[in-house]
């Protein structure tokens, strides 16, 4: 027995973002990067920071975006790739004493393969399913992290202290701001990566796959591929930031990695925009300051200024700051003409 | 032999837990069409109001009708409120909702009630069951009243013109429509259903795991496990699939060395991914052809 599905008619699960809108214009790049070059010359310490973990969040969040904006599959389970990618990377350093640029790489492709594995279960499932298998994996890792058998290298509930290493080359320069321009750098590599991944015939194939699956597999994808692909692809480099995040905050531990940062992260999407690679640090700003603002206005209330926030993003500004970024720019062409 | 059956048992009674949980998720699913993540959370809050209640000095059955009462009206009205605008938006839109919901129902019940655990009453007592010793009163109780629910909504959907009004409103809207269905206020009436629901579930949980803020994280994920391993189409798997997953969770924490109660979500987050592996559509689903 079967119940036949009429799926002509239903809204695709992600908006269709068109793929010029996927990023920015060279002049704004360039004067973003600028910016981001400079500006730690001038702060103090814990700024440049702060700045290190944004661009680690960016990430991230951009690694979500690539799996939700690009392929059209939910993911609330980032924190579980984000955590391996973190361990990952500080056993390598504390247990091997293997350098902390080597490590990166490791957790990346640790990570793509976990990636790709937990895609296989995952293509049975859809939309709000997937969400919600995705939401298991993430509230399970911090139990799996935690078990007796892998103790000998987690380090268990204490989890381990990381080394923050010296500049190199005796550069003149703070730990703290080695790191940064250290992460800037693989930032930009990864965010080149993801923008011709995007261009590339895979991310044509991605997008086919988000906007109708049927029509996607009629013109000759291999859906069930690509769909694993791009789970891959997004847990690597969620895996490589979880590396750095691991080495700037100087510790892992089980709990670090719960739900609340998958959640943070799917939130970070959301409000830079679905789709819109340039928005993922815009999302990753609002996930790192907010939370502060938020318990500045009430302590015991900052999950329910979060949510209000979130329900203000989706009905005023359902685009998220590509929304607010297409306003400027419209705004800007027409005090040009004046 | 003897600690076997004693570990079913006990399985069976902590597996209405995750029947009653699992039901609310493919019985509201199938009909309105939606999933709602924030239900875990909205079961809770009720709980709280009920207790609320109690401690104002009403007594159990009356708060417990106080509290469904509530619960469906306030079911209804967030999804007018809140939900209703984004009928038409795409499921991420929709999701994001969701999560917002939980996040705020979350914090507020962590202000209003605070994080400490609280007891919570049953009204079936808690001595021992027929004499079994792994089944008191209140888990019989709970398996009863998770087995009437069951009947009821079946009767419900299958032989009332609501019920069928509502099963017609989320397979084929736009033909429900053209019939006279109001399919708007059917979804608005499957989110008061879902919330009352999920309120009896949560006043029937309490007594176990105790009143927080926190406590229907695990039961979320397990009702849906179990919800996957009976099959997502069929609320009779649902419930059954909900009575497995209790069995195998007491056996797996018996019989397997190092799984303790800190396992209890890697296991059940196995079972969801072995299912999907070996049997996707679960024990009782139907395959969903699709028609482009």
């Amino acid at each position: 027995m079967s119940a036949v599905e009429e799926i002509a008619s239903q809204a695709p699960a992600v908006e269709a973002v068109p793929k010029r809108a996927m990023t920015l214009s060279s002049g704004t790049t360039f004067v973003v990067v600028l910016l981001l070059l400079v500006v730690p010359l001038f702060v103090k310490n814990f700024i440049i920071f702060q700045m290190t973990m944004l661009l680690i969040y960016g990430l991230a969040v951009l690694a979500l975006n690539i799996l939700t904006g690009g392929s059209g599959q939910f993911s609330l389970g980032q924190s579980a790739f984000y955590a391996v990618g973190a361990y990952t990377s500080a056993i390598l350093m504390e247990q091997y004493n293997i350098n902390y640029a080597l490590t990166l790489p490791v957790a990346g492709v640790i990570c793509f393969g976990f990636g790709f594995l937990f895609g296989q279960p995952a293509l049975r499932l859809s939309g709000v399913y997937l969400a919600l298998a995705t939401f298991a994996l993430a509230t399970a890792m911090p139990q799996i992290l935690k078990l007796g058998f892998f103790e000998q290298w987690t380090g268990g509930v204490q989890g381990l202290v990381v080394t923050k290493p010296d500049a190199p080359f005796g550069l003149p320069m703070s730990q703290d701001m080695w790191l940064y321009y250290f992460t800037l750098a693989i930032t930009i590599a990864i965010y080149i990566f993801s923008v011709n991944l995007l261009r590339s015939r895979s991310g044509r194939a991605f997008m086919a796959i988000r906007d109708n699956e049927i029509a996607a597999s009629a013109m000759g994808i291999d859906v069930a591929t690509y769909k694993t692909l791009a789970f891959g692809v997004s847990a690597g480099i969620t895996g490589v930031a979880g590396g750095l995040g691991a080495i700037a905050v100087q510790f892992v531990a089980p709990d670090s990695y719960t739900i609340v940062l998958a959640i943070s992260l799917f939130l970070g999407m959301v409000v830079g925009g679905v789709g819109w690679l340039p928005g993922s640090f815009v999302g990753a700003a609002f996930i790192i300051f907010v939370p502060n603002i938020a318990e500045g206005i009430s302590k015991g209330l900052s999950g329910a200024v979060f949510g209000v926030l979130l329900f203000l993003v989706i009905f005023l500004v359902p685009h998220g700051s590509r929304q607010v970024a297409m306003v400027a720019q419209q705004l800007l062409g027409k005090l040009r003409k004046n | 032999m003897e600690l076997f059956t004693n570990q079913v048992l006990a399985g069976i009674a902590t597996g209405a837990i995750y029947a009653c949980m699992a039901l609310a998720v493919v019985m509201i699913y199938q009909a309105i069409d939606h999933l709602n993540f924030a239900q875990g959370e909205m079961a809770m809050f009720s709980t709280f109001i009920s207790w609320q209640l109690m401690q104002w000095g009403l007594p159990y059955w009356a708060a417990f009708i106080a509290t469904l009462i509530f619960s469906f009206i306030g079911g209804i009205a967030i999804e007018r409120v809140l939900f209703k605008p984004l009928t038409k938006a795409p499921i991420l839109t929709q999701v994001a909702g969701f999560i917002a919901l939980f996040s705020i129902i979350n914090s507020c019940a962590g202000l209003i009630w605070d994080f400490t655990i609280k007891q919570y009453p049953t009204p079936f007592g808690s001595s021992p069951f027929l004499g079994s010793q792994l089944i008191s009163t209140h888990q019989a109780g709970m398996i009863g009243i998770t087995l009437l629910l069951l009947v009821g909504l079946y009767f419900f959907f299958q032989y009332t013109r609501v019920g069928l009004a509502m099963r017609a409103a989320a397979a084929l809207p736009e033909s429900a429509r053209l019939v006279g269905i109001n399919t708007s206020w059917m979804i608005a009436l499957g989110w008061g259903m879902a919330a009352a629901i999920g309120s009896i579930a949560g006043m029937l949980i309490a007594p176990v795991v105790f009143l927080e803020p926190n406590m229907m994280g695990g039961v979320l994920i397990y009702g849906f496990a179990a919800a996957v391993l009976g099959g997502l189409t069929s609320p009779f798997g649902a419930v059954l699939g909900g009575f497995l997953v209790g069995i195998f969770e007491n056996l797996a924490g018996t019989y397997i060395p190092h799984v303790g109660n800190e396992m209890k979500l890697p296991i059940a987050l196995a079972l969801i991914i072995s299912v999907l592996v070996i049997k996707p559509a679960g024990l009782f689903g139907r395959n969903i052809v699709k028609r482009v």
